[in-house]
């Protein structure tokens, strides 16, 4: 397969969003405003109350897995082209869309404990981490944050649902874990 | 043999987080007289790789080492002398016990003897020739297949699946296109449904070299001949990758990008250590992350363009993993000897022109050039067919219908050979090229036809409508006339052959 290819050679007219184009495109990180902008980041208040989906995917790729993925039918589009909305109040946080999603873009954060935050990420590095674990955090620039103790890990196509504790001023930052033994 | 002077190397990948690889029966082969060990269902190239023999030949004017490159059978890089025949593809030529394997120098010989095993010639006469064994052909042949015609496909390679095989990442789109499912599980459901059709009568490891006057097609197999006259041909046949000008890029370890995720994800073969990637496309930043999966350490992705070329969320894999993107730059140089030891990466400026001072030595053994793909379009040239040259296609493609026939008649065309798109667009364009060819042959059928504009709105308003693929909807618009302008065309350039 061939997705798209190279554009070395080529210029090519942006990317499709409307006018400049957003620093994501320049610098492969989203920034926390960008994703509420377009509606894929939850409300402060609703992250507090416990875990909720974080869908960090703000280009209209046409692909709708993640409407059929969850079992709450909290994702939802009109079009394949359309970004996901996801209702915040439907989504229970559950993960099955962080397994499914093929981009490798969504997470789950939770607010709700006193100490500490609770981040959920896609894995797909050996070796898969084990419950009890103390992981590297690593955030969207691949900064090693700290590291935390993994409390879930689950797989499905061979892709690791892994759920980290984070301190709480980190938990729209961890976007990955990385396993040293 | 290899710089560090390891008499073998294993180079294979034996923990794979997505991967199993195979490895029931091993294969002993003799290469430049010693007898080596490989494992059935490896390419040979790919099993002198995995020990470490970066050299496959030396060139033929200036006795440079050739390598490793696309390892499709598309770039001659890897020719050698296997059981005394000079030139052959190694990448798609699959290890025999006792066979010998020797390295070319400059121009090869012919060979002074003809094979014993020739199997002579054979005459085919089919309802459809499905030509190239990946997402479109294997979608084209499935759907004639379906509706009761004789089909045979025929492909170059000794597996069927094409570059799905390699592709370890999850499919976008939905769920009844197989979105979700990872490529190469795609390849091979796809491939088993082939296989176990009635209908279909696959040739492997054979090549459609050539389309004759009076709707003919020629077949070289590794010991046959086929004359097939077919009622309707569909030429899926694929691209390869482009290539790239600067000093040292003939030094095996300078790579397709496709080329090492044939090694690392087919063959479970770690293609480099430390690697440097070129382009930030899709296939760029994909292949990146899947070198990272098998261990590798990707010290950085240079994109000339101020932005990167792929999608976002492609990208922010791997800047999650701490892999820089380095818009404005590009590669200036890559040295070594027999193999890639560093390269040097320059900033440029707004004109793409390099910033003296600017440049930065990085120590690597394998560089992957991701700089976009071109259209193998020779049949359709060949046999005729009117051509266009459309850049946000990736070269010189066939002018089509919506229905995918071009110029000449009952010839339809599908996939990257139709226009560089993706594998999910492949299988669907394979499907609609299949019921064209339904509908030509047994007439307009109700569900056929209600089955192709279905696919073709999805193709052209749903999918294709995202604005991450304007550029490639934009040069398919471009080839894609209306049936008056196909007769327009085919009355100003009257086709030299035609099927049927």
């Amino acid at each position: 397969m061939k997705l798209g290819g190279g554009t070395h050679q080529l210029l090519h007219s942006g990317d499709g969003m409307a006018g400049e184009s957003p620093s994501f495109r320049s610098a492969g990180i989203v920034t926390v405003e960008n994703l509420r902008r377009l509606g894929l980041a939850p409300p402060e208040n609703r992250m507090r109350r416990g875990p909720v989906a974080v869908v960090e995917c703000p280009e209209f790729i046409p692909c709708n897995i993640c409407v059929d993925a969850c079992p709450f039918r909290a994702i939802s589009m009109n079009k394949i082209t359309d970004l996901p909305r996801i209702d915040w109040e439907l989504c229970t946080g559950c993960g099955t869309c962080v397994a499914l999603c093929p981009g490798l873009a969504i997470f789950v954060v939770d607010l709700s404990k006193p100490d500490k935050a609770l981040v959920t990420v896609p894995h797909e590095f050996l070796p898969a981490p084990e419950v009890g674990e103390e992981v590297w955090l690593l955030g969207r620039d691949g900064r090693r944050l700290g590291k935390g103790k993994v409390v879930r890990v689950w797989e499905r196509n061979k892709t690791w649902v892994v759920t980290v504790e984070v301190p709480k001023n980190l938990a729209m930052e961890v976007r990955a874990v990385w396993v040293e033994r | 043999m290899p710089h560090t002077g390891v008499p073998a190397r294993d180079r294979r990948i034996w923990e794979h987080p997505i991967l199993t690889f195979r490895r029931d029966k091993k294969v002993r082969f003799y290469f430049e007289g010693v007898e080596v060990e490989a494992y059935e269902g490896e390419s040979i190239a790919a099993a002198l790789y995995a020990i470490g023999v970066d050299v496959f030949s030396y060139s033929i004017k200036l006795s440079r080492p050739r390598g490793a490159f696309c390892m499709i059978g598309k770039c001659s890089s890897c020719f050698m002398r296997v059981d005394g025949i000079p030139n052959t593809r190694t990448c798609i030529e699959p290890v025999r016990e006792g066979m010998k394997v020797e390295r070319q120098y400059g121009l090869a010989e012919v060979p002074s003897f003809s094979r014993e095993e020739a199997g002579g010639e054979e005459v085919i006469e089919t309802d459809v020739l499905v030509i190239g064994g990946g997402p479109a052909g294997l979608s084209a042949a499935l759907t004639t297949a379906k509706y009761g015609l004789d089909t045979v496909l025929v492909n170059e390679h000794f597996k069927l699946g094409g570059q799905l095989l390699k592709q370890t990442h999850k499919f976008f789109g939905s769920k009844d296109l197989f979105g979700g499912l990872r490529g190469f599980q795609i390849g091979e459901r796809l491939s088993g449904m082939v296989l176990e059709h009635k209908n279909i009568r696959v040739l492997l490891q054979t090549v459609a070299y050539g389309i004759f006057r009076g709707g003919w097609v020629g077949l070289a197999g590794k010991n046959r001949l086929y004359r097939v006259r077919p009622k309707a041909v569909v030429v899926a046949s694929g691209a390869s990758e482009n290539y790239l000008v600067f000093q040292g890029n003939d030094i095996p370890g300078v790579m397709g990008a496709g080329g090492a995720q044939t090694l690392m994800n087919e063959y479970g073969i770690l293609p480099g250590n430390e690697v440097v990637t070129v382009g930030s496309g899709n296939v760029g930043l994909i292949v990146s992350y899947q070198l990272l999966q098998a261990g590798a350490s990707v010290k950085a992705i240079v994109e000339i363009l101020p932005e990167i070329g792929g999608w976002f969320v492609h990208a922010a894999k791997v800047r999650r993993y701490g892999v820089p993107i380095l818009t404005r730059h590009t590669l200036r140089a890559v040295w070594g000897g027999e193999r890639v030891e560093g390269a040097t990466i320059v900033e440029v400026d707004r004109r793409f022109r390099p910033i003296p001072g600017t440049e930065k030595d990085i120590s690597c053994d394998l560089v992957l050039i991701a700089v976009g793909l071109t259209p193998d379009t020779r049949l359709f040239a060949q046999a005729g067919a009117v051509m266009k040259w459309v850049p946000e296609l990736g070269g010189s493609v066939p002018l089509r219908t919506k229905y995918l026939e071009v110029s000449v008649p009952s010839m339809y065309v599908a996939g990257d050979a139709s226009g560089i798109e993706e594998a999910t667009t492949a299988i669907l364009e394979g499907e609609v090229a299949g019921l064209s060819v339904v509908s030509k042959l047994q007439g307009l059928k109700a569900d056929a036809a209600e089955r192709r504009e279905r696919l073709l709105r999805f193709l052209w308003d749903g999918y294709r409508a995202s604005p991450l693929l304007s550029r490639a909807r934009a040069g398919k618009e471009a080839v894609t006339v209306s049936e008056g302008e196909m007769s327009e065309v085919r009355r100003r350039y009257p086709p030299i052959t035609s099927f049927g």
